[in-house]
């Protein structure tokens, strides 16, 4: 089988293409024998095989005849294929639409027909904006958005997304389950925006970065349960002893990099959770903590019947006891955080230490050429990402009134770096992006039901594929130049 | 200005230097030259703490930086331009400025801007351009230039020739001595293309398997049989 991809070092001949076709086509057949061709059948008196030859000479005919088209397209026929492709998969749709006629009984095989078409106009119309495009391209920035387009649209999305985000709980659609899906958000945000100072700017792999997550939400259970303070007052307790956490981390960690380092910090996450599922004096192991305090609002309690003598928020403001009164609380409690995390990440990018951490990123040995202590630098990239791990914890603690350490395995760690490095390690916007994605994600997919990891999947294939950089890989300049003559302002 | 005085210098067992003596004077442009694995680089790099030497003395304006560790080596006055270009590819190039500036005082640096821009014309026209995407003669000005951003007294040079264009070289060298005449920054420059070099040096040491071999004056070693035929023969 010669591949397609390569084939616009050398052009294949008429003949090698019905040929290829036909390979492919016999592959398909072999995988769609077992999967298409039989079926069991329940009809009461036990299992009954039936045979599908036809949705599977169907499904192999479609696979034959698009390999063909796909030839076409690279031997240079991408024009009327575009034509006819699309004007198919929009003849389908609104055939479906106003459902004219049912084209085929089957209807996976219909929409199988549909996505082949799609497909291949989608190829088409690439190869044709690649011909088109003159020779030469940016090879070392490949894949990445023009930092022109991509300004224009910042200016426009992020103010828009951050009006979104504050008036979004009392929008009519918002029920409590779609709060608390923001939340959710919120915080795989803040997580990923916390994650972005160690990994995204200082370029150091982290691995276990749900080991402060943890350590904060500990810290805030145990504080705020024994101490009796409340949650503001606890936030920077919390905090500070998870950044402690990320020094003790980084110190062993200093002349790792790359692969050694994510193998360490790994470690690193796995020992906290252990620790804290074994020391049943401070952590009460398996079991986890309860009855953490829940936030008030300036001492309001969120209850339907508070203590004696203390206020409840609807009774101060005279409103129907609501649970949702609390869900959208803490989902301006998480927005406030998280937006605090982005303001201080984007205000100290532009400080020597930010500065010092991107410049670590790129080369260390030219850092210590220009007076840069890399210990130090690298010190505070670690506590600072931990401080606002430590900030989410302490949060996501007083949410659930209840932790324990399977809150904090190691899938935690690898949803947040997954968000970090899908999102374009070192853009805010795109943790943003990559979190609606994968955290919001597979919750709408839910309507999909079995089909909902298959539907994710292919979204994290398609991202390797298309922006193997991530969302948004584009690293904004910290300075710019005030508008120069003979250059657009 | 900057003496070194019997430096030893291993990578575990092996012997980089072995008692290497040489002194730079105030103003003066020194050579290092010598063939590959020589020890020049290891020498430049001792002098900056990576690796520190094992023994022997290394003193920089009357102060004994044998033991320093690099990062304070490097904002006592010394600044150094790695070999091969190590400038920061996604950074932009007035970003990359900013770096070599951070160990200076903040009130000057647009003034500092400014004259690393006179020697280097192209690269004011390159500001906002990412540090990857400039070529290679752009890259090591932009190395050089990050360099003295911190207004150095010292500058040590790491084969700023390397992998260059001839016509890119010559007009590297001749900025390098513009530097020196111009600012009166004191120049210790490591090179392999020799011919160059000791035109534009004052003074040269040459360096053969860890050890100085023969010292003088730019124009003696120029002359010399043995740097000749070592070196020399066989085209600039």
């Amino acid at each position: 089988m010669a591949a397609i991809g390569a084939g616009a070092e050398r052009q294949l001949s008429f003949g090698e293409m019905i040929r290829d076709a036909a390979a492919v086509a016999l592959v398909a057949l072999g995988l769609a024998l077992p999967l298409v061709g039989f079926q069991t059948v329940d009809r009461g008196a036990g299992m009954i095989l039936e045979t599908r030859f036809g949705a599977m000479f169907y499904a192999v005919g479609v696979i034959f005849v698009g390999r063909f088209v796909l030839g076409l397209i690279d031997a240079g026929r991408g024009r009327p294929i575009l034509a006819a492709s699309g004007a198919f998969s929009a003849a389908w749709v609104l055939n479906a639409i106003f459902d004219v006629a049912p084209p085929i009984e089957h209807v996976t095989l219909g929409w199988l027909t549909w996505l082949v078409a799609m497909t291949i106009a989608l190829r088409a119309w690439f190869v044709l904006r690649r011909g088109a495009r003159p020779a030469g391209r940016d090879g070392t920035r490949a894949g990445a958005l023009p930092a022109v387009w991509l300004e224009r649209v910042g200016r426009l999305v992020v103010p828009a997304a951050l009006t979104f985000a504050v008036v979004m709980p009392f929008l009519p659609f918002a029920d409590q389950r779609l709060v608390d899906l923001g939340i959710l958000v919120l915080t795989y945000t803040m997580l990923g925006w916390g994650l972005n100072v160690v990994v995204g700017l200082a370029g150091l792999l982290d691995l276990g970065y749900v080991a402060f997550y943890a350590v904060g939400a500990y810290s805030y259970a145990l504080i705020s349960i024994n101490l009796g303070l409340n949650f503001w007052e606890t936030l920077p307790f919390a905090g500070a002893v998870a950044a402690f956490f990320g020094v003790a981390l980084g110190f062993p960690v200093l002349r790792l990099r790359g692969d050694y380092l994510a193998i360490v910090t790994l470690g690193f996450g796995e020992m906290i959770r252990l620790i804290l599922l074994n020391w049943d004096d401070l952590s009460n192991g398996a079991k986890g903590i309860g009855d953490i305090p829940r936030p008030s609002f300036f001492g309001l309690q969120f209850t339907a019947a508070p203590r004696e003598g203390v206020a409840a928020f609807h009774e101060y403001f005279d409103l129907d006891f609501s649970p949702i009164h609390r869900v959208i609380y803490l989902y301006y409690i998480i927005l406030i955080l998280a937006l605090l995390t982005n303001w201080f990440t984007l205000r100290i990018r532009k400080l020597p230490i930010g500065r010092a951490w991107e410049a670590l990123r790129e080369d260390e040995i030219a850092c210590r050429a220009l007076g840069i202590n890399p210990t130090t630098t690298k010190l505070t990239a670690f506590a600072i990402g931990a401080t606002f791990g430590g900030f989410a914890g302490s949060f996501f603690a007083t949410r659930q009134g209840f932790i324990s350490p399977e809150s904090f395995n190691f899938i935690e760690s690898a949803i947040i770096l997954a968000i970090v490095v899908l999102g374009g390690m070192g853009s805010q916007l795109g943790v943003v992006v990559a979190s609606v994605v994968l955290i919001g994600g597979p919750e709408w997919f839910r309507d999909l039901g079995t089909f909902r990891m298959v539907a994710f999947g292919a979204l994290m294939v398609a991202v390797m594929i298309w922006r193997p950089q991530g969302l948004l890989a584009h690293r904004d300049p910290t300075v710019r130049l005030p508008a120069a003559p003979g250059r657009p302002p | 200005m900057l003496v070194v005085e019997g430096v030893h210098t291993f990578y575990g067992h092996i012997e980089a230097l072995k008692g290497v003596d040489l002194e730079v004077k105030p103003g003066e442009i020194v050579t290092l030259i010598g063939a590959n694995g020589a020890g020049k680089s290891t020498l430049l790099m001792t002098v900056c703490g990576t690796p520190q030497a094992q023994s022997g003395r290394i003193v920089f304006d009357g102060q004994d930086i044998t033991r320093l560790p690099t990062h304070q080596i490097m904002r006592s006055g010394i600044a150094q331009a790695p070999e091969g270009r190590r400038i920061f590819p996604r950074m932009t190039l007035l970003e990359n400025l900013q770096m070599g500036a951070l160990a200076a005082d903040p009130a000057h640096f647009s003034e500092d801007l400014e004259r690393v821009f006179a020697f280097f014309p192209i690269l004011k026209e390159r500001q906002t351009q990412r540090g990857g995407t400039l070529s290679g003669g752009e890259q090591q000005m932009l190395t050089i230039a990050r360099s003295l951003m911190s207004r150095p007294r010292l500058l040590l040079l790491d084969e700023p020739s390397l992998g260059l264009a001839p016509m890119i070289v010559r007009q590297i060298f001749k900025i390098i001595r513009e530097i020196n005449e111009r600012t009166g920054t004191t120049i210790l420059l490591v090179e392999q293309n020799a011919y160059h070099a000791l035109r534009l040096a004052h003074r040269g040491y040459v360096m053969v398997t860890g050890a100085i071999t023969l010292t003088g004056s730019g124009a003696e070693l120029l002359a010399n049989r043995e740097v000749r035929a070592a070196y020399l023969e066989g085209g600039h």
